[in-house]
């Protein structure tokens, strides 16, 4: 398990009232963040992955500066940012 | 005193339209949801809880709830889901109260229920299970489920609307479901297969009041009335001016007076007829038919009224309700007989449902 830096896009924060932007947690992998992160925030691990499972297509999160899958593993101290793609309408 | 509400889904979050009684003077709230893509927004009568369903681009389906009127929301998805490896749920589509529960029918089409007022969801797999889905293609809005109606007084039966499926029944709770499409045509299919078993394209399912043998169905290809439960469907297009159309509301109290507003053709740009906006009005359960055109645009007029976006509400006369997929909506609280608008230049306007706090 590694403790890793998170930065969460505004978007996802102001659907979970009191979540912060930035945080830390412990992981040993992406899908394991999400874990942690939907303890603490019941719901979030819904809408960053479906029931496929995989991350959602028009979310990324990038580990260390790379695109990520559920499956990429987290080192201790990993720089981690979940941001939405450019996609609306 | 008494509030009058018009609960809008709309491509770019919900909206409350609000007034009084008299239904003269309306104030516009809203965005709400975060401006996420709200399919069909309702509210229980019972409790008046505002549900609003719907899924966005980033985050998924999920359905939003607020207990004081749109003031605040909060959401959840817990158990929208189908089992791993299956195309996953793009959004919610349609939502009704019942004494179950909150059905919920979602794209690609399935059915769920939630018996603790939105928190979390159970598929009704007996749906996805009927020995058809196989071969279920979806219409040009995606595989949706989209009509949902739940027996009023037997908690066992529901109907739903699925394009381009067709209706199905279901008499034991969702477990076992049964095609109900006898009668209705599928112009679209080769000339030896207009009336098959399934694959029909229904636009709205609507039950007339108080009667619940008797179904309405607006469809890709025609105007349906049913006597027996949605097992055998007649033609009530004659006098319309088009056979085609999205959405049907019944009148509150009358199961003889049903609104539609047809549009010009699947292949003629599907706006009103003639740029001509009208509601069409039957008192006597489709036999007859009357536009009602006054306090209506009557030149130059291209938008289209979507399937869940015309109600009614409760009030004596009723009032009835529509918006368009260009942002405005049009409120009668005469039972039809003339109209204003009350809303212009929203997002285009997914669905139309009302509420009244007394």
């Amino acid at each position: 398990m590694a403790i890793v830096a998170i930065t969460l896009t505004p978007a996802l924060t102001r659907l979970f009232p009191g979540c912060p932007r930035l945080l830390e947690m412990e992981a040993a992998n992406v899908r394991g963040l999400l874990d942690a992160l939907d303890a603490q925030w019941p719901g979030m691990r819904d809408r960053l992955s479906d029931s496929f499972p995989r991350i959602r297509p028009h979310v990324n999160i990038f580990v260390d500066g790379e695109r990520s899958v559920l499956e990429t593993p987290l080192r201790p101290g990993a720089r981690v940012f979940i941001i939405t793609a450019i996609s609306g309408g | 005193m008494t509030k009058t509400l018009i609960l809008l889904g709309t491509r770019k979050g919900a909206f409350i339209l609000e007034s009084d009684g008299m239904r003269r003077d309306w104030q516009l709230r809203g965005p709400y949801c975060d401006c996420w893509p709200m399919n069909h927004v309702i509210a229980d009568p019972a409790s008046g809880t505002i549900y609003a369903g719907g899924g966005n681009e980033w985050f998924g389906p999920a359905v939003w709830k607020s207990t004081d009127l749109g003031q605040s929301w909060t959401h959840s998805s817990e158990g929208l889901k189908y089992a791993e490896g299956e195309e996953p749920i793009k959004a919610v589509w349609s939502l009704a109260p019942s004494a179950r529960g909150l059905w919920t029918g979602v794209q690609p089409a399935g059915l769920f229920l939630s018996r603790d007022d939105g928190q979390s969801w159970r598929q009704i797999e007996g749906l996805r299970n009927h020995p058809t889905r196989p071969k279920w293609t979806p219409g040009g809005a995606g595989l949706i489920l989209h009509s949902l109606i739940p027996h009023p007084r037997d908690p066992q039966q529901i109907w739903v609307g699925i394009s381009a499926v067709g209706v199905l029944h279901s008499a034991n709770g969702g477990e076992s479901w049964e095609m109900r499409n006898r009668g209705t045509r599928a112009d679209f299919n080769p000339e030896d297969q207009r009336y098959p078993e399934f694959g029909q394209c229904v636009h709205c399912v609507v039950m007339a009041p108080g009667t619940p043998d008797r179904l309405y169905q607006q469809n890709h290809c025609g105007m349906y009335r049913s006597e027996n439960a949605g097992r055998e469907w007649d033609s009530i297009e004659t006098g319309l001016p088009s056979s085609f159309g999205f959405p049907a509301a019944a009148h509150p109290r009358d199961r003889d007076t049903l609104y539609l507003v047809p549009l010009n053709g699947d292949i003629a740009g599907r706006y009103v007829p003639d740029a001509k906006a009208a509601v069409w009005r039957t008192r006597d359960g489709g036999k007859h038919w009357q536009a009602l055109r006054e306090g209506l645009p009557q030149t130059n007029v291209f938008f289209g009224v979507l399937r869940q976006a015309m109600a009614t509400d409760r009030h004596d006369p009723a009032g009835v309700y529509f918006g368009t997929n260009t942002g405005e909506v049009y409120a009668s609280a005469d039972e039809g007989e003339s109209w204003r608008q009350v809303a212009q230049h929203l997002p285009a306007i997914a669905s139309v449902e009302t509420l009244i706090v007394d």
